[in-house]
């Protein structure tokens, strides 16, 4: 299928971006890779009356480490971030939870802003970054503001960017010391939408889990440290608290299963991690 | 900022196998249809349109592409390559094309460009892969006919001959 008609913009930069986004506002989308938004407008999803291209925009693409944030550029691709030397010493989960996004080709164009942009329920970077508490930074002609992951994403692929902002940054908080770091992933075949993914992130002291994939959106618990009859107990309500729905990839009741037991050996896992 | 409206075609310049092209595009053309309707190339396939199969798949900038999920006018200034790429100009097929043919790796053909420049572009940034890692690859592809046992066992082979060329 084609894509319905719009006109095409190729701003230079980041303010430029942010001048068309504040005169057209709702009529306009963003596109950096085009791997979710472009399928989606041949099916005719999603129309648009300006396509805002900020793949080439330089100051969108970096990596950068501060104190204790990997802060990367939204139209960095996915591919970029998993290449990155870095990646597995300051943050084992992106690096156990990215080879699960799509597939070698897709990452290549896929970007890490887009895709949190984007806010696909089972997505595994909307996923890592609110199971490690991270942030989206915003920026409009107005100013900037960085909005914590828990309150970005609203539900499904809905988040609280305002029409007039664009998603310029991704702030993933650093691994924490002895913190021990799992991501697992249950799908029709790897790189297909994740029936249920869970990101476990174990401390002393604490635990931290994120499921994708059930709910409208990723949702996350924390609890203390449990032993293994509570740990069960405190799963089992997890699952029936997001509930899942059937549909054509799975039922509900497997969808719980699977938190039940994806999340039981990804929290063992992270457990076995720490150091 | 460069702007382009709905309703009338520009044009569109770049690098394709290594020389320079201009054509025009609606923006909302895909760089399938460009590429085959515009361009003439027919080794474009179109599976699914919306980024699954990988039979679309080109290599923009040397990496990997879904032609199906990019517009034309996104390709502006950018260097594409087709499957036509790989051969020599005298027509002598790439050692990942000859092992492709020795092992059995394709019998329709329609998924056989894609593979093979996700292939060309996986061979380029991992030299020595494990067959783990070529299967992984070759899921972001579907062949609905041969099956992926011989791809697996050429592209393993390709890359053990250039390491020990
Ligand atoms: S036609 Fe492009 S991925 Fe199927
Ligand atoms: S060779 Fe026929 S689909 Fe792959």
């Amino acid at each position: 299928m084609k894509p319905h008609s719009f006109e095409y913009l190729r701003p230079a930069s980041i303010e430029e971006t942010v001048a068309c986004l504040a005169r057209h506002s709702e009529d306009a989308r963003i596109i950096a890779g085009g791997l979710s938004l472009v399928a989606m407008m041949n099916f005719r999803l999603v129309e648009t009356k300006f396509l805002v291209d900020v793949a080439n925009i330089k100051a969108l693409n970096y990596i950068r480490v501060d104190a204790d944030h990997i802060e990367v550029g939204a139209a960095t691709t996915q591919a970029q971030l998993l290449a990155w030397p870095e990646l597995a010493s300051l943050s084992p989960l992106l690096a156990k939870g990215m080879p699960f996004i799509g597939h070698f080709q897709t990452r290549a164009r896929g970007t890490v802003g887009g895709s949190i942009a984007h806010s696909d329920p089972s997505s595994e970077l909307p996923l890592c970054l609110i199971t490690l508490g991270g942030s989206v930074m915003l920026r409009s002609k107005a100013g900037s503001r960085e909005v914590t992951a828990e309150d970005f994403q609203v539900g499904l692929m809905q988040t609280s960017r305002r029409p007039d902002e664009m998603v310029v940054a991704v702030r993933f908080p650093i691994r924490k010391k002895g913190a021990g770091y799992s991501f697992l992933e249950m799908a029709m075949r790897k790189g297909d939408l994740a029936i249920c993914a869970v990101a476990a992130e174990v401390r002393d002291g604490s635990i931290r889990l994120g499921v994708g994939g059930v709910a409208d959106k990723p949702a996350v618990r924390e609890w203390k440290d449990l032993g293994d009859a509570a740990l069960d107990e405190a799963l089992n309500e997890f699952a029936w608290d997001l509930g899942g729905s059937d549909d054509v990839h799975a039922t509900a009741t497997f969808r719980r299963q699977l938190i039940r037991r994806l999340g039981r050996r990804a929290i063992l896992e992270a457990r076995e991690c720490r150091n | 900022m460069s702007q382009l409206n709905n309703d009338g075609r520009s044009s569109v310049s770049f690098i394709l196998n290594g020389n320079p092209v201009t054509g025009y595009a609606e923006p909302r053309m895909l760089l399938t249809d460009f590429l085959r309707e515009e361009m003439g190339l027919t080794e474009i396939h179109v599976g699914c349109e919306h980024g699954v199969c990988g039979a679309c798949t080109i290599r923009m900038d040397g990496l990997p592409a879904r032609a199906c999920l990019t517009f034309a006018i996104q390709a502006e200034g950018h260097r594409i390559d087709t499957v036509q790429s790989l051969a020599q100009p005298s027509g002598v097929l790439s050692d990942l094309q000859l092992a492709f043919r020795k092992h059995h790796a394709l019998q329709c053909g329609y998924c056989t460009p894609g593979i093979l420049m996700s292939s060309s572009a996986f061979l380029e940034i991992n030299h020595d892969p494990s067959e783990e890692e070529v299967r992984d690859m070759l899921s972001g592809h579907l062949c609905r006919c041969t099956g992926y046992v011989g791809m697996v066992r050429a592209i393993l082979e390709v890359a053990r001959n250039r390491i020990s060329a």
